[in-house]
């Protein structure tokens, strides 16, 4: 599946609005036609304005083609506030077994994940708090493949959509910044662009990591405080996303 | 799968209100919360801005401030802000502004409104049923009448126990290796399943009766009973016991009432012990009323030297007892008196009877009978108007030197201001001493009030005290008519302001400046009694006791409805504190002092401090206004 071909306007920025208009006209099953043609914000939509849903998942290692997803959190937000009650996690059965490394890492039990459902299971869900949302992670790496790669196996169709990569964010400040190539010059180690290390700088408290629906929000808050910081409510989604 | 967040409700559970809330109020909070990140120097809640949220700070600080933008307090993690306009007109009566970069849990208004209605403490915190200042006040009563000293703590073993079949000899001897002077006697349960108890290893049991070392001489030996009688045949009706959480004070009364020496001590139906009234004497002789008769029994200043640390003792016995600060300051200020009188009579009864009459006056918190463990003497002569100083003043100096150092040796350091009878000016006859108060009050300056406000706490301690009395008379027939004397003490009251409240491990002060401790006399007590004493005098009041002056003041429309007695919350609070910090003090064996930590102080403490200070601050911006300098032609006028 291609990354959607941006249109050549202002920096490069992708057009995904007009991706998902055209995926939602060649897609057959009705759950990925109803997400695509809800579309997402307009890449000129105020950051400040854009429905947004902190996201998080949780898996047994980081190929998609070998490993599973334990968990997912979702957190739909906007800019101002970050209301919990419409949070959503799941621990889910994952279709490989899972390794004791993962376990210990993501403090989920095999017991726990015995009874679980699995992601087709709650996909329907999933796709109506993130539908017409921008979805915000950090290190879309994990996401992106894995729910692709996860609906493709369930559904018989893959699916990508717009996500704000919040270590993207960090890393456009600290990896490619001319005073991050300086550092390099000098030696240095790159600054973390990490999920907890990234958050330390912008003052944000230790929460407790590895935990998906944590996770999704820890994201929600460090994307407020980047915005806050380096951006504005009035930057448009589509320097954002990626 | 209902989603939990720990990590949100553990964080609140640790920080007042939320911390005594149950889990599932917690859970619930935690659910609603609606989080927002906000950059240092941005603004979280604008004046007039409408708000339906209370906010808890999860990280970092904020700062909150008046409608004239002076800063009224600083929020750091675990605070909370914005109730008070949730509770009013749900207007922001107070910006609040990010200090640093800071991330705030909002918690939804209905969600609040609940926690309100269902969790009294919540309420109490957050001001709802009634302030906080009077709720912690009354909170330290509830806990006084819980910690006063329960009859079990005179306990110290289980009772003896015999059968009622046991000859007695036996339980003679029983008595005898026991080392005990009494012993319970038991049966078979009756119908009466009121006396029925049950053993360790079940059986029941009822208590019959008691035998004391006295029966046996009185209901044995003496009425010639053989050894093989049971005791069962001697001992009279079922004893009178105590449960063991009545007070000591409840147990003396039983004995006294009953005339017995010994009482059994109950848990519910089961003996757990028996209390002799020589437990009892021996518990007492830690209280203040012990140490005061053994002041006066000292034949020698050396002898009262070596009391000084019965007075440490004996303040720490009665805050352990709960007393209130009244009771402490009344109980030390009498022992100070009683140190005073003793070394007078002593004085007396070797320089020989004074040559004429006069009055030993004290001054400041003895006057008040506010003493505390931290003090210095301030003290000074009236002699009657027959003294001459050519022939007599050689005595009164001696006297009076001699009254300073016994009370230096014994605890009460000498007057850094020489404040005290060995200074000349404060060694006068009656006239003079009215020529001073006269003069203090018909033509005060500031300057001159200075370092005589301590005089306008005065009280008779020995010798002729309608002296004195006359003095009280005086300033209280002056003092309400002048103006300018009112105004020029109040502008001294107003010198000692108190903080504004606590920061983290800091005292923060209104500038916005930080300090490490703070002098709760300074800034908290002392100006205080400084503003009652103003307005006690204003009203013509006789009293010298804070609280005392407070009730005269009640008695006219000084003080708006209220006030007096958020005055009187406050400085019990801050008395209180002070109190209890002395007494960790001392228990950690170092000296005493006014200061405290902020480390030190518990989150609710630092609350309630807070309010303290507020009612401080509020009463003394009152005083400025009530008692103003008045014009020059108003003056010329007089």
């Amino acid at each position: 599946m291609a990354t959607p071909r941006p249109a050549r306007r202002r920096r490069a920025w992708p057009d995904w609005p007009a991706y998902l208009a055209d995926r939602a006209t060649r897609v057959h099953h009705p759950l990925l036609g109803d997400f695509l043609s809800a579309g997402c914000p307009a890449i000129d939509t105020p950051i400040g304005e854009a429905p947004l849903a902190a996201l998080d998942i949780e898996t047994t290692g980081l190929d998609p083609r070998r490993h599973a997803v334990v968990s997912v959190g979702v957190v739909p937000f906007g800019l101002t506030r970050i209301p919990l009650r419409g949070a959503r996690y799941w621990v889910l059965r994952p279709s490989r077994a899972l390794t004791g490394t993962s376990v210990t890492l993501h403090h989920i039990t095999h017991a726990e994940v015995q009874d679980a459902p699995d992601l087709a299971e709650i996909l329907p869900e999933l796709l109506a708090i993130l539908k017409g949302r921008v979805a915000v992670v950090h290190y879309r790496h994990i996401e992106r493949p894995f729910l692709d790669s996860g609906i493709q196996a369930r559904l018989g169709e893959g699916l990508r959509f717009p996500m704000i990569d919040t270590m993207s964010l960090e890393a456009r400040l600290h990896r490619q910044s001319p005073w991050a190539r300086f550092r390099r010059w000098l030696g240095r180690p790159p600054v973390s662009i990490r999920l907890h290390a990234s958050r330390e700088r912008y003052g944000l408290p230790l929460y407790q990591g590895h935990h998906a629906l944590v996770d999704a929000l820890a994201t929600a808050e460090l994307l407020q405080a980047q915005v806050a910081s380096r951006f504005s409510h009035d930057t448009p989604v589509g320097e954002l996303w990626s | 799968m209902e989603v939990e967040w720990l990590e949100i409700r553990q964080h609140m559970g640790r920080f007042p209100p939320f911390d005594a809330l149950s889990d599932d109020l917690l859970d619930e909070i935690a659910g609603q919360v609606e989080v927002a990140y906000f950059q240092a120097g941005s603004d979280i809640f604008t004046l007039d801005q409408e708000i339906h949220e209370l906010a808890y700070v999860r990280s970092g600080a904020v700062e909150v401030y008046r409608r004239n933008g002076e800063l009224y307090n600083r929020r750091g993690e675990g605070d909370i802000f914005g109730q008070f306009s949730l509770l009013r007109n749900h207007r922001v009566r107070y910006p609040v502004q990010a200090m640093e970069d800071t991330l705030i849990y909002f918690i939804p208004e209905a969600l609040f409104h609940r926690l309100c209605e269902e969790d009294e403490h919540f309420a109490d915190f957050v001001e709802l049923l009634r302030p906080r200042l009077e709720s912690a006040v009354e909170q330290q009563k509830k806990n006084n009448d819980m910690m006063i000293t329960r009859v079990r703590k005179l306990v110290t073993r289980y009772p003896v126990m015999v059968e009622a079949s046991t000859t007695v000899q036996e339980a003679a001897r029983q008595i005898t290796d026991y080392g005990a002077s009494a012993i319970l006697v038991l049966d078979a349960p009756g119908d009466n399943p009121r006396y029925t108890f049950r053993d360790s290893e079940e059986r029941a049991w009822q208590v019959r009766g008691i035998l004391t070392d006295s029966d046996f001489r009185k209901r044995v030996v003496a009425e010639g009973l053989s050894p093989d009688t049971p005791v069962g045949e001697v001992i009279g009706g079922r004893p009178i016991a105590i449960q063991s959480d009545e007070s000591v004070y409840e147990a003396m009364l039983t004995m006294l009432r009953n005339n017995i020496h010994h009482l059994p001590v109950m848990y519910r139906r089961h003996p757990v012990g028996i209390v002799h009234l020589s437990d009892i004497i021996r518990y007492e002789t830690h209280s203040s009323l012990y140490l005061v008769n053994n002041i006066y029994s000292q034949p020698s200043a050396a002898g009262l030297a070596r009391l000084g640390p019965d007075v440490s003792a004996t303040f720490v016995r009665m805050v352990e007892d709960g007393a209130d600060s009244r009771m402490i300051g009344s109980a030390l200020s009498t022992i100070g008196r009683s140190f005073t009188r003793r070394l007078l009579e002593l004085a007396e009864a070797e320089l020989g009877p004074p040559p004429v009459a006069y009055c030993f006056m004290a001054m400041g918190s003895m006057a008040r009978n506010e003493q505390s463990i931290v003090t210095d003497q301030d003290n000074a002569l009236v002699l009657a108007d027959d003294f001459d100083p050519e022939r007599h003043d050689a005595y009164f100096l001696e006297l009076a030197k001699r009254v300073s150092d016994g009370l230096d040796a014994s605890g009460y350091p000498y007057c850094k201001g020489d404040i005290m009878a060995t200074n000349p000016q404060w060694r006068q006859p009656l006239s003079v001493w009215k020529g001073y108060f006269r003069d203090w009050i018909r033509d005060p300056t500031p300057e001159r009030l200075l370092h005589s406000s301590i005089f306008f706490d005065l009280d008779p301690v020995y010798g002729e005290n309608v002296f004195v009395e006359q003095l009280q008379d005086l300033v209280a027939e002056l003092a309400p008519q002048h103006k300018l004397f009112l105004a020029a003490m109040a502008r001294n009251a107003l010198n000692r302001t108190p903080p504004l409240g606590f920061f983290r491990t800091f005292v923060m002060e209104k500038d916005g400046k930080h300090n490490n401790s703070i002098n709760l006399k300074r800034r908290g007590t002392a100006p205080l009694t400084d503003l009652i004493r103003i307005h006690a005098l204003a009203c013509g009041s006789r009293a010298q006791n804070s609280f005392s002056r407070l009730d005269d003041i009640d008695r006219t429309q000084l003080l708006a409805p209220g006030v007096s007695d958020k005055l009187r919350y406050a400085l019990e609070f801050l008395s209180m504190s002070r109190i209890r910090h002395q007494v960790i003090d001392l228990q950690h064996e170092r000296t005493p002092d006014n200061n405290i930590e902020p480390e030190n102080v518990s989150d609710s403490e630092r609350h309630t401090l807070k309010d303290a200070f507020q009612v401080l601050s509020n009463a003394q911006k009152f005083l400025k206004f009530r008692y103003p300098m008045p014009s020059s032609a108003e003056r010329r006028r007089r």
